[in-house]
């Protein structure tokens, strides 16, 4: 019943996301989120469930695109098609293009699997520029997705039609990715995971589960492709590239890749920082690079294992306890990152931009890049921030441990006769 | 006559070390063998050598008259050999029930079907619920692996390789490292499952090997001393010299 709830909310949060946030930029932006969904849970699959660190997975949402917008244009050419069958055309190819190369990078696991796939995502990356033909060369392919017969006078012309397309598919193929891993291949998915030495003493062939896991994530990738496809109507060798594998690395790893949902968070932060943060400010990348380590040393398991946790203390009406702690170490943290973002801000300044003088905005102050009280001042905002920050957090320790012994207490009283 | 398990002139070289000399050893069907020997006698090597888990260097292992050769671990434990580890080899971030149940799967035919929910499985559910009780694990369903303690640990792993109701089993040290009482027990549920199939057992808790098995292989130096009942390996002089010296006389 409660399961049945979840999805039901989940359903309900994509049909009204849209008229809530109701400009085009929220609709481009919803629709970015979905795509992102798909294929950051897609790479879970690999990465959360099946231990497989890949660094080649734009590949396969890559191949899907590249497939899905040449099926566009046949369709435009006349191939009987429905437009919003497209993406479904760019997951089989993916997969067909992953039965290929999968054999080869499935054969090994962990440090060596991690390799060949950087490898294999090399080699298309290179290829896409050798065959235009194919890829686009420099300028990518375009098709237009108003195109062949609209059924119930569905075109796709307006983003908001399309975005509903994206958002079906999004839960179709979320339902389907959590139905996975509730079967026989999906659970051994994670045995192998834990240890294919133990599962091949148990009838089971630790490449084959590997291997077949593999086809099946790069089939929602190419899904993604597809929908990525659809909605920006170019497809560029961009999307074949080790950045983009690398950033589907990055978010499934900060959404949390231990939880299903953790993906979830993944994509749409991936989709406000590629497209939001890039927009307020040229450092993003090094934010997000910070961000990144950040939550490696200090929450691997990614915002939703923050989630689960603190989920877990409010079930047993302990999280009221932490307010305090959780509102000093958000004071303390954004007055730290205020410090230091002016003075990045400041250094980008002076690097990319000094040919507009000295001062710039930042957060509503003007600062002066060649003044020294811009930057003594920036630095003992980070200072003082960072000190407190640092008191916050140990206090709040302390009180975290505190709670969790209690907790344990009484679990334990709980089991008492 | 078919074996359940034979040993043919069986060797294994690791470099210019040859652990396993020339084995030689028939074991008929629903028998009980105890195999016992010093340390570095070549017990553990010969397990992964009927496993799969390392390839021998000359002769062969037949299971029920089949050759092994070339065959993968998988492939053998298809062919209806199970075995566990001396060191637990289960799946810490799985609970208790889910690691049961990765080992029944196969037998069952499930294979890697991924059109199937495991909840609807209720032939692999009912044997893994009737596993996880004989072992007393019921009360630990939901407990994640690597949480439990050792002793359940090492019950999850006898859990395991019995799942799949392999009639050829091998245990390498099941007891070891447990409690007088929790050997006691232990040894009581392995006779309770393994009944009518045939055991291999590496065991250096000579209370349990002489309790349970109908006959003890002597292994030194990865050569057979002696194969026969525990009464007489106990009067066996050569024995008696080579390794069990006090037990026994006691």
């Amino acid at each position: 019943m409660r399961r049945f709830l979840v999805w039901a909310l989940f359903a309900n949060v994509l049909l009204v996301a849209p008229l809530v946030f109701d400009s085009s930029l929220s609709q481009s932006l919803l629709s970015q989120m979905g795509i992102a969904i798909i294929v950051c849970l897609s790479y879970n699959m690999l990465l959360g469930q099946g231990g497989m660190l890949s660094f080649g997975h734009a590949v396969y949402s890559g191949m899907g695109a590249f497939l899905a917008i040449h099926t566009l244009n046949g369709v435009s050419g006349g191939l009987a098609l429905l437009v919003s069958l497209v993406p479904v055309v760019g997951g089989l190819g993916s997969m067909l293009v992953a039965a290929v190369l999968g054999w080869v990078t499935t054969r090994t696991a962990a440090t060596p699997f991690a390799m060949i796939t950087l490898g294999i995502g090399e080699l298309v990356w290179s290829m896409a520029l050798m065959f235009p033909e194919f890829f686009g060369g420099e300028g990518g392919v375009t098709g237009n997705r108003v195109t062949g017969s609209a059924p119930l006078g569905v075109s796709f012309g307006p983003q908001i039609q399309l975005y509903y397309l994206i958002a079906i598919y999004t839960f179709v193929c979320t339902a389907l990715m959590f139905a996975f891993t509730r079967t026989p291949l999906g659970r051994m998915l994670n045995a192998v995971r834990d240890n294919p030495e133990r599962v091949a003493h148990l009838g089971y062939d630790p490449q084959m589960v590997r291997y077949l896991s593999f086809v099946i994530a790069a089939f929602f990738a190419g899904i993604s492709g597809g929908l990525a496809a659809l909605n920006f109507e170019i497809v560029t060798s961009d999307v074949v590239s080790g950045t983009r594998s690398g950033a589907y690395l990055l978010f499934t790893f900060l959404g949390g890749s231990t939880f299903f949902f953790g993906p979830i968070i993944g994509g749409i932060l991936m989709v406000l920082a590629f497209v939001v943060l890039s927009e307020f400010t040229k450092a993003w990348l090094l934010y997000l690079g910070l961000a990144f380590v950040l939550m490696v040393m200090a929450a691997p398991g990614g915002v939703a294992s923050l989630i689960m946790m603190n989920w877990q203390l409010a079930r047993k009406g302990r999280l009221r306890q932490l307010g305090v702690g959780y509102l000093a170490l958000a004071v303390t943290a954004v007055t730290m990152l205020l410090g230091a973002g002016a003075m990045i801000e400041m250094l980008y300044h002076l690097q990319l931009d000094s040919a507009l003088g000295p001062e710039l905005k930042f957060m509503g102050a003007t600062l002066d890049c060649r003044g020294l009280d811009s930057w003594f001042g920036s630095a003992l905002v980070m200072l003082t921030g960072g000190g407190l920050f640092e008191l916050s957090r140990r206090q709040f320790a302390r009180d975290w441990s505190l709670i969790q012994l209690r907790m344990a207490q009484d679990r334990l009283l709980g089991e008492l006769p | 006559m078919t074996f359940a398990l034979e040993l043919k002139d069986l060797h294994k070289r690791f470099g210019q070390t040859e652990v396993i000399r020339g084995l030689n050893l028939a074991v008929p069907q629903g028998e009980r063998v105890g195999i016992i020997g010093p340390n570095g006698a070549g017990k553990s090597t010969l397990f992964n050598l009927i496993s799969g888990r390392v390839v021998p260097s000359s002769g062969d292992v037949l299971l029920k008259g089949q050759s092994l050769k070339g065959k993968k671990p998988f492939e053998i434990n298809r062919m209806g050999l199970s075995r566990s580890f001396q060191i637990s080899q289960i799946f810490p971030r799985l609970s208790v029930f889910e690691n049961l149940r990765c080992g029944v799967l196969w037998s069952l035919g499930y294979k890697y079907k991924f059109w199937k929910f495991l909840a609807d499985l209720d032939d692999a559910n009912d044997r893994t619920r009737t596993l996880m009780a004989a072992l007393q694990l019921d009360q630990k369903r939901d407990v994640l692996a690597m949480d439990l303690s050792y002793a359940q640990q090492r019950a999850l792993e006898l859990g395991i390789t019995l799942a799949a109701g392999s009639s050829v089993i091998l245990l390498d040290e099941p007891t070891a490292g447990m409690s007088q009482s929790e050997t006691t027990r232990f040894t009581g549920l392995i006779q309770e499952v393994t009944a009518g199939k045939t055991l291999l057992m590496v065991e250096h808790d000579m209370g349990v090997v002489f309790g349970l098995a109908d006959k003890i292989a002597v292994l030194v130096y990865g050569q057979l001393l002696a194969y026969d009942t525990p009464d007489a390996v106990r009067r066996n002089a050569q024995v008696q010299e080579a390794y069990l010296g006090t037990y026994a006389e006691n």
